[in-house]
């Protein structure tokens, strides 16, 4: 089959302030294909289809469909060259039902009928081999329904030319398959399919031919049978890099935190825990697998203390067995009284007993080191909030998925940052902002934070810096329990790297490190231990260097008990 | 694949509008300073032309008879510098409020309850106990009522999260609505006015004006270091900008909303107790001269900083003395002359905000 | 009495129902409109203003006829309202200036606009007596009619009309295209943008419309409800904020303002009707005010999915947003 060039983009460039996203990128679709875009996060694909989909507008070259110039100004001039993006996050209105999505914005002279629509729906759905409930309101629907939505609605537009952001990135490997069909089925039609991506067995599974893009640049547009992976990661991130992530054994391994029978309700009345139990140990990471949305994000907040649930135990053991007792965290009495309970040994073994001593004493015995726990603290965290679990004198760190809507403060500059955590310190009514000005410190030389000075209001910087502020500032209390959530969504692969040693790091140093992710070539790599949440039960818990990453997939998407 | 292709010259012609603005990342205070600068003069000349034309006389002596106005003696001098102060008082009730995005629009409800507790210790009171005891009743009295009238909305917005910014508005008017009623009960001669007191006025200081200036002025001071400075401070910044982090950081939402609500009733109540107790004490429902609908206003033209305060309401009491004086000598007999300058001078500053926040690029022309 | 009363209740319900379905339409396309009592003060200065123009064009008071007196009215009355709008749409939706800031502005300066331009000296009202009679002329006009009659003909025009926008709005918003872009636009306007909807345009025709609508109610109100006196702004300023109320209370529905704004008139009007010692008339006068407080907390508590104000409220739009 002759194939002929459908778009061309010559000498496109695009700023943003000082940013750079694109330097005179050009490069070409043709009819019927399915396109791979490849880069890393921020090389500016994504910017680069935007204009193409009439989000942003050029600062410099030209766009040529058919041979000829054109200019896209709006989404609106992107549906009369017959081109449509389904976002990453998709363009939907959650208060209105599939149809009403579909429908929006078209005005096909015809009267406003949404009974018609649906007859077009249904028989588009039939074509491609699509499932969808017309009348559905979007609030109520999967991620995976949310985007056949978008594509109807691409489709009803009569587009021939079809983007699509990281269209995988939340779905399992089923529903992947899924679309892949369908995508093929489209391309089979004449449809030009450009997949932006930087997911690289994709590339090779699904395009015909891939463009490398890599920091604003086009590095090359090749046939994908022409190429293998490695070719297409040296492109991508220009310097060889190996995949593996250094993995230490786990050792002495001790419960730390011990998750009984979680059940968790949201306000629609939709269970988003069920049962869930798991134990996660010291010195290990445990990975947490599923579907977005599967209670990911309520398990970690509830151990945070910031969800309330049904029922269910949370218990830390603080590793206490043969340490010395301190006032740090305990007041005089509760020593005294855990002495009366038998509690408490000398260092020579024999048990202590309290009575008859004078508060003196008692204090520089304790002061001294002198007095021992016979066993590992127990304590249930349930139903304690996040000051409360704080002053109970339990380190534990959560890296929240929303960096700056909850994990920091976007005005605020990166010292301030350092010191939600730990501004209450000290009796004074005012704040001291030394110390958090140091460790505001430590964590950019450290970590490399890319930043003009430590005043500077976090949003201003990129993700990645974003990232390692957050993640210096949480595992600079040297945490006995580290929660992350999708800590490396949106960074750079040399970012991510840096985000998986310090994990790591925390691991080796005796935390029990509790990871939250979605690509599961990282979470094999990286944990030792998985847990698969599906629905919000628990649908396994595997060695992670045993497991494929089908028997996870699986255990993500399997349904009824 | 080759990609060398003839080098191609800039498209020749765009549909549509031939600039595009874009967000600043950052922008230079001496821009900020020029920005702002310009939507005042701007708004100074507009209304001066308006001004000009509705008398048929000199553009140019409205600023003669601005100045005069505002700056011609002493005494005018002290009543803007007092003015400025009450604003002072009146925006500092609502900025730990905003600091936190709660929509305060109550302030002249709170301030007015206060007054009424004021002056209705005053007038019941006034004969039957000294004069320090009742003036220390009615500072605590107006205080109090300052603070349950914010405390109400407060207790709302933290505990089922209601629309703060209407609930606070109509707390304005049922504090009106009670003012009329006590009105109507206390006084049966029909008389549509509350008699002036003499009862419970603070002694005289100076001119009478310079304790009130002083006492807002510290307050001001106080509260640029409460809100910088202090744990409580930090905690309002943090509630503002994002409830998520407050909660994911252990800070109580809900305390946090209602201390700082209770902070902003007592500022009003004081304010409220000043303009009662300053001069003799009188009332009408119009007492507080809806200086809460005009704090608002200096306090985002603030930014919401204290110290921006000082410039922002004596910038707004300037421009009131000052009109008076230009209505004045233009012989403008329709006192809502005032309301409209103002609200010009408003929307020019409010204009700026865009220009501070976005700049505009011109498109590149051709052959670059 | 209770004849009465409903048609005092209809009357001051439909001054609430213009404010309300003003906003109503500026808030479905996520502008919070805090301006809405300046707007329908100017609404008010510009119908009266053209209502004056006319009578004193005419050689006698007698002469004013019926139509033309109502057109210029309408017409100036949009002129105002419609400009003071569009300074809001200008601030807010080409320049992205904070809406609750600017809303208050225009309700500043149009508050003392209106004051203004209603002296005497530009709007001269010793033929507003005539022309009030025209503007409150009913099918029914004799006082002695049926009573169930009086309660549906007896008003002026301004009343019907403000039912029929309230049925057009409820049709529009629910069953048409237009009204899908709209709630669109309102919900979010980086969708509504993305397939092709002209936010900019749908949020300026939105506020214009809305304002022109909202500019009725004091219109109504003064030459209508008071019989061509007017005292100062504040009263219509009141209005306006109950209307936006209004608009949480009726849950975005023009149909259901109709009847919302019906009882908060009946409300109002209690004080007057149910009459009382003058302190206990003051008391009742409170009613509207609390109860839409009671409102707030009332919905606030429930906190229903399908009765969420548009999502996008209040926010700016800026397309480039990274």
């Amino acid at each position: 089959m002759a194939k002929e060039v459908l778009i061309e983009f010559q000498n496109i460039s695009k700023t943003f302030g000082s940013i750079v996203a694109n330097d005179k990128v050009c490069m070409d679709v043709m009819r019927g294909e399915i396109l791979s875009v490849l880069g890393e996060n921020g090389c500016g694909k994504t910017t680069l289809m935007n204009m193409l989909a009439g989000i942003y507008y050029p600062d410099g070259g030209r766009i040529l469909i058919h041979g000829k110039e054109v200019t896209i100004h709006s989404p609106k001039d992107a549906f009369d060259q017959k081109i449509g993006m389904i976002h990453q996050h998709f363009k939907l209105i959650p208060v209105f039902t599939a149809t009403e999505n579909v429908v929006l914005g078209v005005k096909n002279g015809s009267r406003y009928n949404l009974k018609n629509a649906k007859k077009t729906i249904g028989e588009m759905c039939e074509r491609y081999g699509f499932h969808i409930d017309p009348d559905k309101k979007i609030y109520e629907m999967s991620v995976s329904e949310k985007q056949t939505v978008e594509i109807i609605k691409v489709l009803y537009r009569g587009a021939d030319i079809l983007i699509l952001d990281e269209p995988t990135a939340v779905l399992t490997p089923q529903e992947i398959e899924k679309l892949f069909a369908v995508l093929r089925a489209m391309r089979d039609d004449g449809k030009s399919i450009i997949i932006i991506t930087h997911k690289l067995n994709e590339v090779m599974e699904i395009s015909d031919r891939v463009s490398v893009l890599r920091k604003g640049h086009h590095i090359a547009t090749i046939e994908t049978k022409d190429t293998n992976v490695q070719e297409l990661t040296e492109m991508m991130v220009g310097k060889k890099i190996t995949l593996n992530i250094d993995r230490e054994q786990v050792k002495d391994p001790a419960d730390r935190l011990v998750i009984n029978d979680l059940n968790c309700t949201n306000a629609d009345g939709v269970k988003t825990l069920d049962h869930v139990s798991f134990v996660a140990r010291s010195g290990e990471i445990l990975g947490i697998a599923g579907i977005a949305g599967s209670g990911q994000k309520e398990l970690l907040e509830a151990i945070a203390g910031l969800q309330k649930l049904d029922s269910g135990e949370i218990i830390f053991h603080r590793p206490k067995k043969d340490l010395p007792v301190s006032f740090f965290h305990k007041t005089f009495k509760q020593v005294t009284d855990l002495a009366a309970e038998g509690k408490f040994h000398y260092e020579d073994g024999t048990p202590v007993d309290l009575t008859g001593k004078s508060k003196k004493e008692i204090r520089s015995l304790v002061n001294d080191g002198k007095i021992l726990f016979n066993e590992d603290e127990i304590m249930n965290l349930r139903d304690k909030t996040p000051l409360q679990i704080r002053e109970l004198g339990v380190r534990l760190s959560f890296v929240p998925e929303d960096r700056l809507g909850m994990g920091l403060v976007g005005n605020m500059d990166i010292i301030d940052n350092m010191m939600l955590r730990s501004y209450r310190k000290g009796k004074s009514i005012l704040v001291n902002r030394k110390r958090p000005e140091s460790l505001a410190d430590q964590v950019v030389k450290g970590l490399e934070v890319v930043t003009p000075d430590l005043h500077t209001p976090v949003r201003k910087l990129s993700g990645g810096n974003v990232q390692k502020v957050l993640v210096g500032r949480e595992i600079s209390s040297a945490p006995k329990v580290l929660m992350a959530a999708y800590p490396v969504r949106g960074l750079d692969i040399n970012s991510s790297y840096l985000i998986y040693n310090l994990l790591s790091k925390q691991k080796e140093d005796g935390a029990a490190v509790i990871f939250v992710g979605e690509d599961l070539d990282v979470l094999l790599g990286l944990c030792d231990r998985i847990l698969v949440l599906n629905a919000g039960r628990v649908t396994g818990i595997v060695d992670a260097r045993s497991v494929t990453k089908e028997e996870i997939g699986f255990m993500m998407t399997k349904t009824g008990a | 694949m080759e990609q060398n292709k003839e080098p191609v010259s800039a498209p020749k012609q765009h549909r549509g509008l031939p600039f595009h603005i874009i967000k600043r990342v950052n922008i230079p205070i001496w821009k900020k300073i020029t920005i702002y600068a310009v939507a005042i003069v701007g708004g100074l000349l507009l209304s001066s032309l308006i001004c000009a034309g509705l008398a048929g006389k000199n553009p140019l002596d409205y600023f003669t008879y601005l100045f005069k106005g505002a700056f011609g003696t002493e005494r005018k001098i002290w009543l803007m510098l007092l003015d400025a102060a009450l604003l002072l008082g009146a925006s500092m009730a609502l900025i730990p409020a905003f600091k936190m995005r709660f929509w305060n629009l109550g302030g002249n409800g709170q301030m007015l309850v206060a007054c009424l507790s004021a002056y209705s210790l005053s007038y019941f009171l006034g004969d039957k106990v000294p004069e320090w005891l009742l003036i220390l009743l009615m500072f605590a009295c107006s205080i109090l009522s300052g603070i349950v009238w914010s405390l109400i909305p407060a207790l709302f917005k933290a505990f089922f999260n209601t629309n703060e910014t209407l609930f606070t508005l109509m707390m304005n008017y049922i504090a009106t609505g009670i003012v009329l009623y006590c009105r109507a009960s206390w006084i049966t001669s029909g008389s549509a006015q509350f008699p002036t007191l003499t009862k419970g006025t603070l002694p005289e200081i100076y001119n009478n004006m310079l304790p009130t200036v002083a006492i807002f002025v510290l307050l001001t001071l106080f509260m640029f270091v409460y809100l910088k400075y202090s744990k409580h401070g930090y905690e309002i910044s943090v509630v503002g900008e994002s409830v998520n982090t407050a909660k994911y950081i252990g800070i109580n939402v809900k305390k946090v909303i209602i201390r700082t609500m209770i902070l902003s009733g007592a500022i009003a109540g004081l304010v409220g107790f000043i303009l009662i107790a300053r001069t003799g004490p009188g009332l009408s429902s119009d007492t507080p001269n809806n200086m809460g609908f005009t704090a608002i206003m200096t306090s985002w033209l603030a930014n919401f900083s204290p110290l921006l305060l000082f410039l922002s309401c004596f910038f707004i009491s300037f421009i009131t003395r000052g009109m008076s004086q230009v209505q004045q000598g233009f012989g403008l007999t329709n006192n809502s002359i005032i309301s409209i300058v103002t609200g010009l001078i408003y929307f020019c500053v409010i204009a700026c905000s865009f220009f501070i926040n976005y700049k505009i690029v011109f498109r590149k022309k051709e052959g670059k | 009495m209770l004849t009465n009363f409903l048609i005092g209740a209809i009357a001051l319900g439909v001054v609430l129902l213009y404010g309300c379905l003003g906003e109503t339409l500026m808030e479905k396309a996520g502008q919070l409109n805090l301006g809405i009592p300046g707007i329908m003060c100017m609404g008010t200065a510009g119908g009266c203003f053209g209502a004056a123009q006319y009578m004193n064009g005419l050689a006698a008071a007698e002469d004013a006829a019926w139509l033309p007196l109502i057109l210029i009215s309408i017409c100036f009355s949009i002129l105002f309202s419609v400009l003071t709008g569009l300074i809001y749409a200008f601030l807010t939706v080409t320049l992205r200036c904070n809406q609750n800031i600017t809303g208050l502005a225009i309700t500043t300066f149009g508050t003392g606009l209106s004051q203004f331009i209603m002296d005497p000296v530009y709007v001269p009202r010793d033929r507003f007596g005539a022309a009030s009679a025209l503007f409150a002329k009913g099918f029914v006009n004799d006082p002695d009619a049926n009573g169930v009659l009086r309660i549906f003909f007896s008003h002026g025009v301004f009343v019907y009309l403000a039912i029929a926008l309230a049925v057009l709005f409820a049709y529009v918003l629910k069953r048409t295209r237009l009204g899908l872009h709209l709630s669109a636009v309102g919900e979010s306007p980086a969708v509504a943008d993305a397939v092709g909807i002209n936010v900019t345009a749908y949020k300026y025709g939105a506020i214009l419309i809305g304002s022109a609508v909202a500019g009725f109610g004091g219109l109504f109100y003064t030459m209508d409800y008071l019989k061509g006196s007017w005292e100062n702004a504040s009263t219509i300023e009141a209005f306006g904020w109950l209307a936006i109320a209004l608009v949480i209370f009726t849950l975005w529905r023009p149909n259901l303002s109709i009847f919302g704004s019906i009882l908060f008139g009946a409300l109002l009007i209690a004080a007057f009707v149910l009459g009382g010692s003058s302190s206990q008339k003051e008391l009742l006068k409170l009613l509207p005010y609390v109860i839409t407080v009671l409102v707030l907390v009332f919905t606030s508590i429930r906190n229903k999915k399908e009765n969420q104000p548009p999502a996008h409220l209040g926010l700016n739009y800026f397309r480039e947003e990274r």
